[in-house]
C-alpha cells in the first residue's frame, strides 16, 4: 500500500523541527482542514544577514506531508533567504529519496509554505499560482487541468495524442477512460462555445470512438516518437486557411491516425549544426524558468524536426507538463521558423 | 510481536479448514462437474453439497437460486445489468450514495453512456437511507433497486427487507449487495421480497475470487457471462470447483460461528470503541448506533489525518484501514463519510477497525494502548489542535 522510502518514513516517524517556533518572524500557512492537509511554516530569520536561523512546522496531513514539512525545515535552516527561496518541491522530494506521484502535492505544499513565509517576512502577501486539480494519471502524475490544457492548446482528439503530449495514459492505462471523459468534456464545451454552424463538426471530434473508428488505413496509434500526429497536423495546417496555431485541431475528415507522410525537410539554408545549437540555446533559456518551478528539461536528441526532450523534476509531476511541452515547441518554432515537434521522452524506462 | 489484523472488512484469513476442504479438489477430485463419467460425477455431487451449505447460510428456499460468480463485483454487475435487460420497458435504477464502487461506478457508467437514469439516494448522519427520497424515486420506470445490506466502511445496516417490499409495490426488481453482511448477521431470504443478493467468499473466511449471486426463483434473470450450460446457463464457464467447495465450507463455518460473531466479536468491537472514546478526546463514531454490523467500528479523530494514524499503527503491528483513498492530488475523503456529511475536522481522520472471529482480547488491548499516544502526537503537530475546542466523548457505552 505505501511506497514510502526509508527517508520518508524516518522524517514521518521522527520529524525534525516539529512544533511552534516562538519568536518566528516569518510565517507561511497553506492548506486547510477541508483539503485534508495544511502546513504552517515558522522561520526565524536574522534581519541583518537574512539567514534562516531556526525553522519549525506544524502540519496536518498524511505521512508524506509530515515528512515533507520536516524535510523542508532541514533544507532551509542555515540558508540565506535567497538560497531558501530557490528550494523547490523537487528538492524536497529528492531530499526524501522520492515521493510517490500521487503524493507530490505534499512537497508542493512545502514549497508554497516557504514562498508564503518569505513573502510574510518581506511584508507581502503570497498567493498560490495554481490550485490543485484532481490527479488523473497516477503513473505519470498528470492532473485533469494539465490534460485539459493540452487538449485545448493543441487541439487533441484522441487518448493517444494526449499521451504523446502529456504522457498521461501511457503507463498502466488505468486512466484511459478518464482521459476519454476529459476529451469529451473539452470537445463538448468547445462545441457549446463555438458558433452553431461549427457545432456538428466539433461534435464529430467529441467522440473519441468516432475518430478511432473513422476509416483510417492502417490505424497506427501515434506513440511518443512516431511522426503520425505531427504529420497529420501539418497536413491539416497546410490545407486549412491560415491557422494561427502551428498545430491545429485536425479537420474531422483527416483522421489523426492516418499514416505518416514524410515531413517537410527542416528549414533549408540552415545547417544541422546551427539548428541544433539554436535548439540548445533556446532550451537553455527556458530551463531557467522551469527550474524556478522545480522542474527541468534536457535536450536528448534532435531527429529531423523532432526534438526529444526529457522533462524532469516537477515538470513530470505537475500540471506544467503539457504547458512545458507546448511552450518549448512554440519557442523553438519561433526561433527556427520551421515546424518542430517536441516529444517528451523518459530518460529511463519506467 | 504478533501482527494484529483489524481489517477484516477488506478481506479475511481463509479458514484453515476451508483450505483443507479445497485441496483435494485440485488434485484427487479434479474432474469437470459437467462430465458424464465418474470423475465428473463425484465433483458434481460435491458442488451440490457446497451449494446447499450456502443455501442454508442465506436461508434460501432452493439451492439452485445460487449462481456462482467470481466475487462480489461480478455479482453486483450481473444483477444490475440483468435487470436492465430483463425489464426493457424500464430504464431507471435506484441506489444509494454510499454503495461500494462495484455498484456505484457501474451505475455512473450506465448513466454516462445513456443506458439508465440513476437515482442516487442520500443518507443521514448515521449513514441511514433517506427513506422519503427513496419512496419518491420509486416508480414503474424503475427496473432495479440496489441497496447494500451493510456498509463496508461504517457497518451501517439498511433495512433491506422493508426496502424490498417498497420496491415490489412498483414492480421493480430488488437487489442487495450483502457482501459485508453475509456471515456477520443472520439472513433469511425465504420469505423476503429480495430478488437478488450478492456475496463474496473472501469476506467470510473463504477463498478470494469466488462469490455468488442469489436469484430468487421466478425472478427474471439475464446472464452476464454466456457460454456453456453451467449454473443452469446463467453463468457460463467451467466452475471454479475448489473455490466453490471452499465457499461452501466457509458458509457452514459462518453459520456455526454466527452466535460468536454477534457475541464475542461484538464485545471486542464495543470494548475497543468504548476505550478509545474514553481515552481520546474529540472523536466521533461514524455509523448507525442501533443498526450496525457487530464487527465494525469507524472512528474519526478530529484534526488528524487518517493515513498518518494508520502508518503509526502499522509500525506498531496493527493493521486497520481508512475509508478515504488519500490517493488523488486533492486528498478525496471517503464518498461514504462525505454523503454522511461528517464534520470537516473529522472527515479526513476516519479509521476503520473491523474484527473477525480470528481476533482475541489482547488485540484490543494493544490498540487501546497505542492509539491515544499516536493521536496525541499527531495532534500536537497539527496547526489546528491548539485552538480547537476540546471535547470529551460520551464515555458511557455508546452502543448499549
Ligand atoms: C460492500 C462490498 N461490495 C462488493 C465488494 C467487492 O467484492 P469482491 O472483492 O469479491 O469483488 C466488496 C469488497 O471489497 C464490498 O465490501
Ligand atoms: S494512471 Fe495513467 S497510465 Fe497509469
Amino acid at each position: 500500500m505505501w511506497e514510502y522510502s526509508d527517508k520518508v518514513q524516518e522524517h514521518f516517524f521522527n520529524p525534525k523541527n516539529a512544533g511552534v517556533l516562538d519568536g518566528a518572524n516569518a510565517v507561511g500557512e497553506v492548506g486547510a482542514l477541508s483539503c485534508g492537509d495544511a502546513l504552517k511554516l515558522m522561520l526565524h530569520i536574522d534581519p541583518v544577514t537574512e539567514i534562516v536561523l531556526e525553522a519549525k512546522f506544524q502540519t496536518y496531513g498524511c505521512g508524506s506531508s509530515i515528512a515533507s514539512s520536516s524535510a523542508l525545515t532541514e533544507l532551509v535552516i542555515g540558508k540565506t533567504l535567497e538560497q531558501a527561496r530557490a528550494v523547490t518541491n523537487r528538492d524536497i522530494a529528492d531530499f526524501l529519496g522520492g515521493l510517490p506521484p500521487e503524493k507530490m502535492h505534499c512537497a508542493v505544499m512545502g514549497h508554497e509554505a516557504l514562498q508564503a513565509a518569505i513573502a510574510n517576512f518581506r511584508g507581502e502577501v503570497w498567493r498560490p499560482e495554481h490550485e490543485e486539480a484532481a490527479l488523473v494519471c497516477k503513473c505519470h502524475g498528470v492532473d485533469a487541468r494539465a490534460i485539459e490544457r493540452a487538449i485545448r492548446d493543441n487541439g487533441l482528439s484522441t487518448v493517444e495524442q494526449v499521451g504523446a503530449f502529456t504522457m498521461a495514459g501511457t503507463g498502466c492505462t488505468t486512466c484511459y477512460e478518464q482521459i476519454e471523459d476529459i476529451l469529451l468534456r473539452v470537445a463538448t464545451e468547445a462545441a457549446a462555445a463555438s458558433a452553431a454552424s461549427a457545432a456538428p463538426q466539433v461534435a464529430e471530434i467529441a467522440r473519441p470512438e468516432t475518430v478511432a473508428a473513422a476509416p483510417a488505413p492502417a490505424p497506427v496509434a501515434p506513440r511518443p516518437g512516431s511522426l503520425n500526429l505531427f504529420s497529420a497536423a501539418v497536413r491539416a495546417a497546410s490545407t486549412a486557411p491560415a491557422p494561427a496555431k502551428p498545430i491545429v485541431r485536425p479537420a474531422a475528415e483527416s483522421s489523426p491516425l492516418s499514416p505518416a507522410s514524410p515531413l517537410p525537410p527542416p528549414s533549408a539554408g540552415m545547417t544541422n549544426l546551427k539548428k541544433i545549437r539554436l535548439i540548445e540555446e533556446t532550451i537553455e533559456d527556458l530551463r531557467v524558468y522551469l527550474r524556478k518551478d522545480g522542474g527541468d528539461c534536457e535536450l536528448i536528441d534532435v531527429d529531423g524536426s523532432n526534438v526529444l526532450v526529457s522533462l524532469t523534476g516537477a515538470c513530470v509531476g505537475c500540471q506544467m507538463a503539457s504547458v512545458t511541452v507546448s511552450g518549448i515547441q512554440e519557442r523553438l518554432m519561433a526561433k527556427l521558423g520551421v515546424p518542430i515537434r517536441v516529444i517528451p521522452v523518459g530518460r529511463n524506462a519506467h | 510481536m504478533k501482527a494484529i489484523y483489524l481489517d477484516n472488512n477488506a478481506t479475511t484469513r481463509t479458514d484453515p479448514s476451508v483450505v483443507d476442504a479445497m485441496l483435494p479438489f485440485f488434485t484427487e477430485h479434479f474432474g469437470n462437474a459437467s462430465s458424464a463419467h465418474s470423475f465428473g460425477a463425484e465433483v458434481g455431487t460435491a458442488v451440490k453439497a457446497a451449494r446447499q451449505q450456502l443455501q442454508q447460510l442465506l436461508g434460501a428456499t432452493h439451492d439452485h437460486e445460487i449462481i456462482y460468480t467470481s466475487g462480489g463485483t461480478e455479482s453486483d454487475n450481473a444483477a444490475i445489468l440483468s435487470a436492465l435487460e430483463a425489464l426493457p420497458d424500464r430504464n431507471e435504477i435506484v441506489t444509494s450514495k454510499v454503495e461500494h464502487p462495484a455498484i456505484l461506478s457501474l451505475c455512473e457508467h450506465l448513466e454516462k453512456t445513456g443506458r439508465a437514469k440513476v437515482h442516487f439516494i442520500g443518507v443521514d448522519g448515521s449513514g441511514q437511507l433517506d427513506i422519503e427520497a427513496y419512496r419518491a424515486a420509486l416508480s414503474d420506470k424503475v427496473a432495479v433497486v440496489s441497496l447494500m445490506w451493510a456498509n463496508n466502511e461504517t457497518g451501517t445496516i439498511f433495512p433491506v427487507e422493508g426496502l424490498a417490499e417498497l420496491a415490489k409495490e412498483h414492480g421493480a426488481l430488488f437487489h442487495t449487495d450483502a457482501v459485508q453482511a453475509v456471515g456477520k448477521t443472520p439472513i433469511s431470504l425465504k420469505d423476503s421480497a429480495i430478488d437478488m443478493l450478492s456475496l463474496s467468499g473472501h469476506k467470510l473466511h473463504g477463498p478470494k475470487g469466488i462469490g455468488a449471486l442469489y436469484v430468487k426463483k421466478g425472478a427474471r434473470f439475464k446472464p452476464l457471462i454466456r457460454g456453456g450450460h453451467q449454473e443452469r446457463a446463467r453463468r457460463g464457464g467451467t466452475e471454479n470447483v475448489p473455490a466453490i467447495i471452499g465457499l461452501g465450507k466457509a458458509a457452514e463455518l459462518a453459520l456455526q460461528h454466527m452466535a460468536e460473531e454477534q457475541g464475542r466479536v461484538k464485545e471486542l468491537r464495543d470494548r475497543l470503541e468504548k476505550a478509545v472514546l474514553q481515552r481520546v478526546p474529540n472523536c466521533i463514531v461514524n455509523g448507525d448506533r442501533h443498526d450496525r454490523l457487530p464487527n465494525t467500528t469507524n472512528i474519526a479523530f478530529e484534526y488528524v489525518e487518517s493515513e498518518a494514524i494508520l502508518l503509526h499503527l502499522n509500525r506498531g503491528g496493527v493493521a486497520a484501514s481508512s475509508g478515504s483513498a488519500c490517493t488523488s492530488g486533492s486528498m478525496e475523503p471517503s464518498h461514504v463519510l462525505k454523503a454522511m456529511e461528517i464534520p470537516e475536522a473529522a472527515l479526513h481522520g476516519a479509521v476503520r477497525f473491523s474484527f473477525s472471529r480470528d481476533n482475541v482480547s489482547e488485540d484490543v488491548d494493544r490498540v487501546v494502548e497505542a492509539l491515544p499516544g499516536i493521536v496525541e502526537k499527531l495532534r500536537e503537530m497539527s496547526p489546528f489542535w491548539a485552538d480547537a475546542e476540546k471535547k470529551t466523548n460520551d464515555s458511557k457505552p455508546v452502543f448499549a
